[in-house]
């Protein structure tokens, strides 16, 4: 065997407890074999933010700062839908063009139709879902790749969104809910305590859980990297709270502008609600395996056109949300939202983060992380007076990088034996 | 050995459209025993599984399992009554851990929750339970396992279910020397702990090392089923290539094998 160790008598998984250093040496061996994770996106926004810091000072501000997380948040919204499509090794082309759709369904419900907001979100979500079904209908029942659908979808969704816009004039959004998603701030106190409420819920689902696992007599993290986790949320909660809570209207007899962008909670939300599906439901296992093996899948007795239509359908209601978030920002619904560049955007959130073009591994944090990247490569090259075009040539090469990244440590996974 | 088979199974036909591909085949499989299952490629090794396992549906036969006559329809027929199956390209997803794959489909949940601490534990016993050793980790991906250790953990989760039979589709033929010892080691133990075994097999080394009945079936009919004791190794040979082999085998012409096949089981299958 190529194990070398045999043990004693005994259960078959009893291991040494692990120590701290066994944990990190674990970590390091698992990036060595291919298994980088976020690693990239990471490192990545460390130098991107160090570089743009220094070349701009007025990028490390507490506005910039807010500013990044609107400018960022519909594709983040987007991406992390994508990450499910991903997962199965499918993809979406059409989610930009479908967000756009549900963007234009909401503002002909809440302006032109005149109905209250709610309405409004209900009616763009569930346009959202009727896409999902029907792409993935097409691709798990008939058979037609995925790619192929959703081009000819990223064709129809266009149109479809200048036929409900009236060919090409804006709608504009007027709600004060709908316009405050994105253009709002939350009260600096409310700010404090939905960060003091995650860092304590995060610390009692890690704490119950390292407890569960003691008193089974299972391995689990030593208590140190338990506590570590606990306590770098804490910090970076801490430090984005006390950032965003600063003043930074240019003039404060005017208006004041401070506190959380409203954005960021809704992100966060979504963010927990997806990450349990996936890593903590039945759902989410399955969607693992589908993306994994699907043959396998099929004999374990997953119904695995289900799980290929549902993908569609979470990654086309995330798109609808994402083009609300759109259309908020901009206070209007036009031609070209979702449009242009948001689509690709996307992807390359989810790729950059860590998510597998090839199928089976990603994460939706990956999609806010990659999210990050490529907000801050948009927001930076802008401040420092790029043109669009070398703007778009960036972040391009970017999602290269990325890719090749994926199918780089791929190959040295599969030669490694670890994937 | 137990007086009535675990499994019992009489007069099996099967059809593809015009091609017969089993034809009055009569199976038996005892709970602590393994029996081998030989034949060439295209002897209807594969197709008789797949009936056992409710993929196919016999086109004529009787199923007897613990003496009752049962009806298999549809793998879940199959796995109810006790039944699971190995497969030759083994079925795990690599990019799950030996936990994940081990109860794939069929997860412990409490509340919506998976309960992982549940299922970690049950995998432990069940791999205590088949005394191995050889994984480092219950929290590794497949990916990271040797060949051996991937159909050990295949063979794991076929046993998880307390199930009563296990078919195994040639779990050692990619696999190196060592491994196929392991494997077959595992195997034994199967049966040792009460579990009737199938174990298909193309290597005759295989088969005289763990089974204790040989089932050979020649051109989709079931030649002979003789314990493992009573026969040698080159009249398995000829009862694979030729279905026939001194006393053994077919009686008749192969060609009008359809009632050639009965005398023969008895001859052979019967107490002996």
């Amino acid at each position: 065997m190529t194990t070398t160790a045999v043990r004693k008598e005994g259960p078959a998984a009893v291991t040494p407890p692990p120590t701290v250093g066994s944990h990190l040496r674990g970590y390091w061996g698992r990036v060595r074999g291919g298994d980088i994770g976020a690693l990239p996106a990471v490192l990545g926004l460390i130098v991107l933010c160090t570089v743009f810091s220094v070349m701009r000072p007025s990028f490390l501000t507490a506005g910039n700062f807010a500013n990044l997380f609107t400018q960022g948040a519909a594709v983040t919204l987007i991406a992390m839908g994508l990450v499910f499509v991903l997962l199965l090794g499918e993809i979406d082309l059409s989610a930009g063009f479908a967000s756009g759709v549900c963007a234009a369904v909401l503002a002909n419900v809440a302006t032109k139709a005149g109905y209250p907001w709610y309405v409004a979100v209900l009616a763009a979500i569930l346009t959202g879902v009727v896409i999902g079904t029907v792409l993935g209908f097409l691709v798990a029942k008939i058979g037609i790749p995925s790619f192929v659908v959703t081009l000819a979808g990223f064709l129809a969704f266009q149109g479809i969104v200048l036929m409900l816009i009236s060919g090409g004039a804006n709608i504009s959004v007027n709600d004060e809910v709908l316009v405050a998603i994105a253009n709002r701030n939350l009260p600096p106190t409310l700010g404090w305590a939905l960060a003091a409420i995650a860092i304590g819920g995060y610390a009692a689902v890690q704490l119950l859980r390292h407890r569960k696992r003691l008193s089974r007599g299972l391995t689990t993290d030593p208590m140190a990297v338990v506590l570590a986790r606990i306590g770098g949320l804490t910090l970076i909660l801490g430090i984005a709270v006390y950032i965003l809570n600063q003043e930074r209207s240019r003039n404060v007899l005017i208006n004041s502008l401070k506190g959380v962008p409203i954005v960021v909670p809704v992100i966060a939300v979504l963010l927990i609600v997806w990450t349990f599906v996936l890593q903590r439901t039945s759902y989410g296992r399955h969607v693992y395996a589908v993306g994994g093996n699907k043959e396998a899948a099929r004999r374990a007795g997953i119904n695995v056109d289900k799980i290929r239509i549902s993908v569609f359908v979470i990654c086309s209601s995330m798109a609808a949300i994402g083009g609300i978030v759109a259309a908020s920002r901009a206070n209007s619904v036009d031609p070209n939202t979702g449009g242009s560049n948001v689509l690709l955007y996307a992807v390359g959130a989810a790729v950059i983060g860590g998510t597998s073009l090839f199928g089976g591994k990603g994460r939706v944090l990956d999609a806010v992380l990659g999210g990050a990247v490529v907000a801050v490569i948009d927001n930076g090259m802008g401040l420092m007076g790029y043109s669009a075009g070398v703007k778009y040539v960036v972040t391009g090469v970017v999602l290269l990088l990325a890719a090749s990244v994926d199918a780089l440590s791929r190959r040295r996974a599969s030669a490694s034996g670890t994937r | 050995m137990s007086a009535t088979p675990l499994l019992e199974l009489r007069g099996i036909d099967k059809s593809f459209g015009p091609v017969q591909v089993l034809r009055d085949v009569a199976l038996a499989a005892h709970a602590g025993e393994v029996t081998a299952l030989v034949g060439d490629n295209g002897a209807g090794k594969s197709t008789l599984v797949k009936c056992i396992s409710g993929i196919y549906p016999a086109d004529a036969g009787e199923f007897l399992f613990d003496g009752r006559p049962v009806s298999i329809n549809s793998p879940r027929d199959a796995a109810t009554l006790g039944i699971e199956v190995v497969y030759q390209d083994l079925a795990l997803c690599d990019n799950l851990d030996i936990v994940q794959n081990m109860f794939l489909g069929r997860e412990k949940h409490s509340g919506l929750v998976l309960d992982e601490p549940t299922m970690e534990q049950m995998a432990a016993e069940t791999l205590a339970g088949l005394s191995v050793r050889t994984v480092k980790s219950l929290r590794q991906h497949v990916s990271s396992l040797s060949g051996g250790q991937r159909q050990t953990v295949a063979i794991a989760k076929a046993v998880l279910w307390n199930s009563k039979l296990v078919i195994l589709d040639e779990p050692t033929a990619a696999l190196g020397v060592a491994q196929t010892a392991q494997v077959l080691e595992l195997v034994r133990r199967l049966a040792d702990n009460g579990l009737a075994v199938v174990l298909i097999s193309h290597n005759m080394n295989d088969v005289f090392a763990v089974s204790d009945r040989v089932a050979a079936l020649y051109l989709g009919q079931m030649v002979a089923q003789v314990k493992t004791t009573d026969i040698t190794h080159s009249q398995v040979v000829e009862l694979i290539t030729a279905g026939r082999s001194g006393n053994l085998g077919l009686t008749g012409e192969p060609v009008t094998a359809g009632n050639g096949a009965g005398p023969a089981d008895t001859t052979a299958g019967g107490v002996r």
